[in-house]
């Protein structure tokens, strides 16, 4: 089921959805890939899988040491598949969450074609823009999966009209002009980014960066299509352990449908 | 000079984003705007007059410039016979150069009316310069810096503190350049409204590998008319070192079109090119994507960065310019790798022959002109990048050569 469609009978149930990221690898790789079957469990329509990448320009430090624990830990490119295809089987949406050079690396057609065969449905490419994604765009119709660019609120008009009109699936918002990481306030630029990115022509937009509490997510979740979770569910997997995990899930998941 | 300070975009030579298959920009979108603000004051500043003569007046009476070129004929004599000139860029202000670039972008960032700058630095030369620039046009001042480079360049942690710039050491990845680079870029992600990133070297997004390059284009412009001034005609080889590259393009770009002129860059071979110690990323390194570009770099099988390795911190980097693997790729350039010992050895010899004691960087490019010196023979006229000076390698050649006592090492 590709995003668009998720995200369309979320709308119909009146509520958000809940897309939660974790890295795979991290601690390992066998208890990545159950504490994404907690994230499924406890209600995440939508898991974005995260590859770990030697040089995380867009992360803060929850997701950096994460990446770095993994790393250490030896984890592949290919680790990425079963993680996606666990998601899949427990029931929810998997995506895939890269920096660029891993996905080349591997082969973008390949990346594609191996990313659909486990049942993967996109790649959230953080820093590939549309002008730099000709080869993606090629391979993503050929495997029929979504290409989830970004948007953040130093984008112009211009631009986020490119990169909806380039977007299959939903827009990225970045809520504020920053890394990954909890914040105490989701920034006020990324309700007008949302309304400015649908006026461009998005269809579908989710806002990520900064949400960490049940009361952002419902905040957020009030004028977007979805809201993203990471650092936050890091930090309960790696404080708590899966049980931590899936109490945060489930706050996640409730606040989603309570549009504050 | 003044016609030629910045290259003319009808001389077919590339003005990016690419350079054959590489460069481009792969960046978050939050960046776009700040790229393009960047691109568009340049722009502009260069056909200014104005920014010109601004920049001018502070190449001459801040800088130094121009730079001298001194022949070095005791340092020849184990070159094969072969005639030596350096261009010094040792004397400039600062000591390297690095403050060719951050002059020009200083300037840059007062036209886009940005009050804060932020930059990266490996040996601290870069970040130096830019704490320089900084005070001098009342800017304020953050530099990352690897941890590992914070130690072993610690006297520039200082010099950058003096000049009131705030030095981070970034503990994260290597704790080296690379991971100073990423956290500039994380600063500047959210601090894009009030700073502008002052990359150091022609690596990066569009459009820094141009910038840079126009911006050091001056050291190659100089160069080629005193040589001419000196010996009435063009040298056979020019060399420079090359860690991201900005010495090195700048002093080959004007030099490109002269296609009897041979450019040698010379990398760093670390322990050995082929041990996996080593920042030789033109000669051993692989497509890939890192910071911002499309180039060459040193990369495992799924595109991971590996670290890389040199005695010099400026070059001990895993990446280049998207400019030098094009250079590379057509063979108007070629690069070679140059180990520590080979590195070492050529300081070791200018020191003791011509009284100059070079940065461990620029003696890569001393070491790769005693090599071609001795491939080509007394006629051979070789023009070297002496880009920066060793003072900052005090202790780092001090302790290689076995000259401190054990109490001075510990301080």
């Amino acid at each position: 089921m590709s995003t668009a469609t998720v995200l369309s009978s979320c709308a119909a149930e009146n509520r958000s959805a809940f897309i939660g990221y974790l890295p795979v690898g991290f601690p390992d790789v066998a208890r990545s890939v159950d504490a994404m079957r907690a994230l499924v469990a406890g209600g995440a329509d939508i898991v974005e899988v995260g590859m770990p990448y030697s040089d995380p320009t867009m992360d803060g430090p929850t997701i950096q040491a994460a990446g770095v624990q993994a790393l250490a830990g030896g984890v592949r490119t290919r680790d990425i598949f079963t993680a996606v295809e666990a998601v899949a089987e427990a029931g929810a949406t998997p995506v895939v969450m890269s920096y660029w050079n891993i996905v080349e690396q591997y082969g973008v057609d390949a990346f594609a074609r191996d990313l659909a065969g486990v049942g993967g449905v996109g790649v959230v490419t953080p820093d590939l823009i549309p002008d730099e994604a000709a080869e993606w765009i090629a391979a993503s119709d050929a495997h029929g999966l979504d290409r989830i660019f970004l948007v953040a609120p130093s984008s112009t008009p211009e631009r986020l009209a490119y990169v909806a009109a380039s977007t299959r699936g939903f827009v990225y918002a970045a809520s504020t002009m920053g890394v990954t990481g909890t914040r105490t306030q989701v920034g006020d630029a990324a309700e007008q980014l949302v309304a400015d990115t649908r006026a461009a022509g998005a269809e579908h937009v989710c806002v990520g960066l900064g949400v960490s509490t049940r009361e952002q997510a419902s905040e957020v979740g009030a004028y977007a299509d979805g809201v993203i979770v990471g650092s936050a569910l890091v930090n309960a997997l790696d404080s708590g352990g899966p049980s931590a995990l899936e109490a945060r899930v489930a706050e996640f998941s409730a606040g989603v449908r309570d549009r504050g | 000079m003044d016609s030629e300070l910045f290259s003319s975009p009808a001389a077919e030579l590339p003005q990016g984003p690419y350079f054959g298959r590489f460069g481009g920009r792969f960046i978050p979108e939050a960046l776009v705007a700040a790229l393009d603000e960047i691109e568009e004051a340049f722009g502009k500043a260069v056909v200014d007059p104005e920014f010109t003569a601004d920049l001018q007046r502070l190449h001459r009476e801040y800088t130094g410039r121009p730079s001298l070129l001194t022949e070095a004929p005791r340092f020849a004599e184990h070159a094969g016979g072969a005639r030596v000139f350096l261009k010094r860029e040792d004397l400039n202000h600062t000591g390297s150069h690095k403050i060719n670039n951050v002059l020009g972008q200083a300037l840059l960032t007062k036209r886009m009316g940005k009050t804060r700058v932020i930059a990266e630095t490996g040996a601290g030369q870069h970040g130096v310069a830019t704490a320089t620039a900084a005070a001098l046009m009342g800017l304020e001042c953050t530099v990352y810096m690897g941890a590992e480079d914070t130690e072993r360049q610690s006297l520039n942690v200082a010099r950058m503190r003096l000049l009131g710039a705030e030095v981070v050491a970034v503990d994260a990845g290597t704790r080296t350049l690379k991971d100073a680079i990423n956290e500039a870029f994380r600063d500047w992600v959210a601090s894009v409204d009030s700073t502008h990133y002052m990359f150091g070297t022609v690596a990066g997004p569009h459009p820094f590998p141009m910038l840079v390059r126009e911006l050091q284009r001056i050291i190659g412009l100089e160069s080629r008319e005193q040589i001419q001034q000196r010996i009435g005609r063009l040298p056979d080889v020019v060399t420079a070192c090359v860690g991201g590259g900005s010495n090195a393009i700048g002093m080959f770009h004007a030099f490109i079109p002269d296609s009897e002129v041979r450019l040698v860059g010379c990398e760093a071979g670390g322990v050995g090119a082929d041990s996996n110690l080593h920042a030789a990323s033109l000669t051993k390194g692989t497509l890939g994507v890192l910071h911002g570009a499309r180039s060459l770099m040193l990369q495992d099988e799924d595109g991971q960065t590996v670290a890389s390795h040199s005695i010099s911190a400026g070059l001990d980097y895993p990446g280049v310019g998207p400019e030098h693997a094009w250079l590379h790729d057509t063979g108007r350039a070629e690069y070679r790798a140059v180990t520590d010992a080979e590195a070492m050895e050529a300081f070791r010899i200018l020191c003791r022959t011509e009284g100059i004691i070079p940065a461990i960087e620029s003696s890569h490019a001393l070491a790769g002109a005693l090599q071609l010196g001795r491939e080509l023979g007394p006629e051979a006229v070789i023009l070297v990048s002496l880009s920066g000076r060793g003072d900052k390698d005090v202790t780092t050649a001090g302790t290689y050569f076995g000259y401190l006592d054990a109490n001075a090492q510990e301080a």
